[in-house]
C-alpha cells in the first residue's frame, strides 16, 4: 500500500503527480476538495469537543439536582432551563452527547470487526466456512433491526444498572448490524483472491496470514472504512430510537434519545419544547455530520471517481 | 422460472426453521414466568401447578418447542394475555391497520422518488439535483421520532391543522364519508414523517443506479445512433436501472413496517409496532413471539420477491 516515492509538502512540488502522491495523500486531497464534507467534519468536531470538555463548559454537575428550581424555563443561569428534578439542562445535553457519540462508536467499531472478520474468513476459505457464515449473515438479516433489538434490550435489559444496560445496547447494535458489511467483504475478497498479485504471492509460498494482512485488508480498508462512518451514523440513530423508546440507555444516564423522550409527555411536549428540540437538534446535527463524512470519504476513496 | 422460485423456496426452509428457534429462544429466555404476571396472587401452589402443566411449561424445551411450531402451523398461537383473546384474531386487525397506513407512504413514495431519480441523475449537478441532495441527506439523518414530535408540536398542537395522535376522534359516532375523512386527517401526520424518510433514501438509490447506467457504454451508443434522448432515458437507460430499484423494493417493506414501531409509538397509531411494544411491556408472550414472527416472515418474504423481481428483470441470473 504505502508508495515508493513520498514527498513532503513543499519541498519536491515538481514531481510529477501520477508517481508521487501515496494513496492516502490522493484521499485527502479529493476529501479536501469536498467543502460540504468539511463542513460534516466541523460539526463532528464541534459536538465531540463540546461533550468532552463538558465539565468546563458548565458550572453544574450532571446529577447535581436543585429542587427549589425545577422545571425552569430558559434563562441566563440555565440556558436550557432545568427539568423535574432541578438538573440543569444544557449540562444533561452536553453529557448527554458522551453517551450517545460513545455508543455509536462503539457499536460501530464492533460491527466493523466482526463484518470484516466474518466477511473475510467466508470470503479466503470459501467452501464449507464460507457457506456457513453467509447462512449465518442471512439469519441476522432476516430480522428486521428495530423490533429484534427492542425485543432483546427487553429481554436481557430488564433488570440491569443503567450502566450495564449501555453495554447490552451497544453489543446489541454492533451485533446486529454487521451483515451488510461482512457480503461486502465477502465479495471484495472473492474476486481479490483470484488476481494474479493474490496468486503470485501464494505461490511464492508466502502464508495465508501474511497475504491476508498484505494483501487482502490494504485492498478492502477503503470499504471498511466507509461503512464504519456511515455504520456509526447508523448506530447513533439505532441507540437513540431505543433510548426513546425507553428500551436503549436508562436515565439516570443522560443520552440524546432518551432526553427526547420527554416529550412523549404531551404537556412536555407542548409548554416546553427546550426539553425535547435541543437533543432533537442534536441527534440530527451528529448523524447529519457523519453522514457528510461518510459520504465524502467513500468518494474520495472510490478509484473509480476522479472529479 | 418456476423452477428458479422453487430452488429458492426450498433454500429458505432452514432459515425459516433456525428463525422459528431463535424467537423461541428469546422468549425463553426472558426473565419472569410467561404466567406469573396473570395469575391470581391467592393461588395455591396446586392451583399453580396445575396452571403450569396446562399450559404445557413442565415439559422439555424442545417438545415445548415443537408443540409451539406445531400450534403455530395450524394457526394457533395461544391465548394472549394482554388482551385476553386469541392471539390469531388480534394481530390481523392490528396489522391491517398498519398496511393501511404504509400503502400510502408505499404509492406516493413510490410515484415520486422514481420521476425525482430519474431528473436529478439527468441533469446531475443541477439546481434540482443539489435540492434533492439535500433532502435526502437531511431525511436519511431524521430520527423519524424527533420529525415526528416536531410535526406534533407545529401542526397539531400550535397550529391545530390536525389530531395529535390516534387512528380517529375517540368518542365520535362517525360513519360513511365522515368517518374515513376522520381517519385520513389522523393519517397525515404519521405519513408525511414516513413518506419523506422513504423518499429520502429512494430518490439517493433511484439517481445513484440511474447514473450508473447512464454512464454505461450501450447508452452512448444509444445516443451517438441518433435516438431522441427521451428514448434514450426511458427505453435504454431506465430499464436497466430499475434492476436495482426492484430489489430495493423487497427491503423496503419490512422496512416500513418496522420503521412503523417507533412512529405509531410517536402518534399512538394502533398497529403492530404499537402492539408489539406493548406485549414486551406486559410480558405477553404468545403476542411477543407472534409478532416477531410476523416481522421476520415478512423480511423473508420481501427479499424472496425481491429476487424473484431481480431474475424477472434480469435474464442473467440463475440459482446458484
Amino acid at each position: 500500500m504505502e508508495s515508493k516515492v513520498m514527498i513532503e509538502d513543499s519541498q519536491q512540488q515538481n514531481i510529477p503527480k501520477e508517481q508521487s502522491i501515496g494513496p492516502w495523500k490522493m484521499v485527502w486531497i479529493k476529501f479536501k476538495k469536498k467543502k460540504i464534507a468539511l463542513v460534516g467534519v466541523f460539526i463532528l468536531v464541534i459536538l465531540v469537543l463540546s461533550s468532552v470538555f463538558a465539565p468546563f463548559l458548565t458550572p453544574y454537575g450532571q446529577e447535581e439536582m436543585n429542587f427549589t428550581n425545577i422545571n425552569a424555563a430558559p434563562s441566563r443561569e440555565h440556558l436550557l432551563g432545568t427539568d423535574n428534578l432541578g438538573r440543569d439542562y444544557l449540562t444533561r445535553l452536553l453529557y448527554g452527547g458522551r453517551i450517545s457519540l460513545m455508543v455509536g462508536v462503539i457499536s460501530a467499531f464492533i460491527s466493523v470487526t466482526l463484518g470484516s472478520t466474518i466477511g473475510g474468513i467466508a470470503g479466503f476459505f470459501g467452501g464449507r466456512i464460507d457457506n456457513v457464515l453467509m447462512r449465518f449473515a442471512e439469519i441476522v438479516m432476516s430480522f428486521p433491526f428495530l423490533p429484534l433489538a427492542i425485543t432483546i434490550s427487553a429481554v436481557v435489559g430488564a433488570d440491569v444498572e443503567p450502566e450495564t444496560k449501555m453495554y447490552i445496547v451497544m453489543m446489541i447494535i454492533g451485533g446486529l448490524s454487521w451483515p451488510g458489511l461482512s457480503r461486502i467483504v465477502r465479495g471484495q475478497i472473492l474476486s481479490l483472491k483470484e488476481q494474479e498479485f493474490v496468486l503470485a504471492a501464494k505461490a511464492l509460498g508466502i502464508p495465508n496470514y501474511k497475504i491476508i494482512l498484505k494483501h487482502l485488508i490494504p485492498n478492502t480498508i477503503g470499504y471498511i472504512i466507509v461503512s464504519a462512518a456511515l455504520g456509526m451514523a447508523g448506530a447513533i440513530m439505532s441507540e437513540s430510537a431505543l433510548s426513546f423508546l425507553g428500551l436503549g440507555v436508562v436515565p439516570p444516564t443522560p443520552t440524546w434519545g432518551n432526553m427526547v423522550q420527554n416529550a412523549r409527555n404531551l404537556h412536555v411536549l407542548r409548554t416546553r419544547p427546550w426539553l425535547w428540540i435541543p437533543p432533537g437538534i442534536a441527534i440530527l446535527a451528529a448523524v447529519m455530520s457523519i453522514n457528510l463524512i461518510g459520504d465524502g470519504l467513500r468518494d474520495a476513496i472510490d478509484p473509480k471517481s476522479n472529479n | 422460472m418456476l423452477r428458479y422460485i422453487a430452488r429458492r423456496l426450498v433454500h429458505m426452509i432452514p432459515v425459516v426453521i433456525i428463525i422459528s428457534i431463535c424467537i423461541f429462544t428469546i422468549i425463553k429466555i426472558t426473565p419472569g414466568s410467561p404466567v406469573g404476571l396473570n395469575l391470581d396472587p391467592n393461588m395455591t401452589a396446586e392451583q399453580k401447578q396445575a396452571e403450569y402443566e396446562r399450559l404445557g411449561l413442565h415439559l422439555p424445551l424442545p417438545v415445548q418447542y415443537a408443540n409451539w411450531v406445531g400450534r403455530s402451523l395450524r394457526g394457533d398461537f395461544g391465548i394472549s394475555t394482554l388482551y385476553n383473546q386469541p392471539v390469531k384474531d388480534i394481530v390481523p386487525s392490528f396489522v391491517w391497520n398498519s398496511f393501511r397506513l404504509n400503502v400510502f407512504v408505499f404509492i406516493f413514495a413510490f410515484l415520486l422518488s422514481i420521476p425525482i431519480g430519474i431528473v436529478c441523475a439527468v441533469k446531475q449537478y443541477s439546481l434540482t439535483d443539489n435540492f434533492w441532495t439535500v433532502f435526502s441527506l437531511f431525511g436519511i439523518s431524521m430520527p423519524s421520532f424527533f420529525f415526528g414530535l416536531l410535526l406534533i408540536f407545529f401542526f397539531a398542537t400550535k397550529l391545530g391543522w390536525f389530531p395529535i395522535s390516534g387512528m380517529e376522534t375517540a368518542g365520535s359516532n362517525l360513519t360513511g364519508i365522515a368517518s374515513i375523512l376522520d381517519q385520513l386527517r389522523h393519517m397525515v401526520l404519521p405519513a408525511t414523517v414516513l413518506t419523506i424518510a422513504s423518499l429520502a433514501s429512494l430518490v439517493r438509490y433511484t439517481r445513484t443506479s440511474m447514473l450508473d447506467v447512464i454512464k454505461q457504454d450501450y447508452v452512448r451508443t444509444a445516443r451517438s445512433k441518433g435516438l431522441t434522448e427521451k428514448v434514450v432515458i426511458y427505453r435504454h437507460a431506465f430499464r436497466n436501472a430499475l434492476l436495482p430499484i426492484v430489489t430495493l423494493l423487497g427491503f423496503w417493506v419490512p422496512l416500513l413496517f418496522s420503521g412503523a414501531v417507533i412512529l405509531e409509538t410517536v402518534f399512538r397509531w394502533p398497529g403492530i409496532g404499537q402492539i408489539m411494544l406493548n406485549a414486551i411491556n406486559w410480558r405477553d408472550y404468545n403476542l411477543m413471539m407472534a409478532t416477531l414472527l410476523f416481522f421476520a416472515v415478512l423480511t423473508l418474504i420481501g427479499n424472496l420477491l425481491a429476487d424473484i423481481g431481480y431474475a424477472i428483470v434480469d435474464p442473467r441470473i440463475k440459482v446458484e
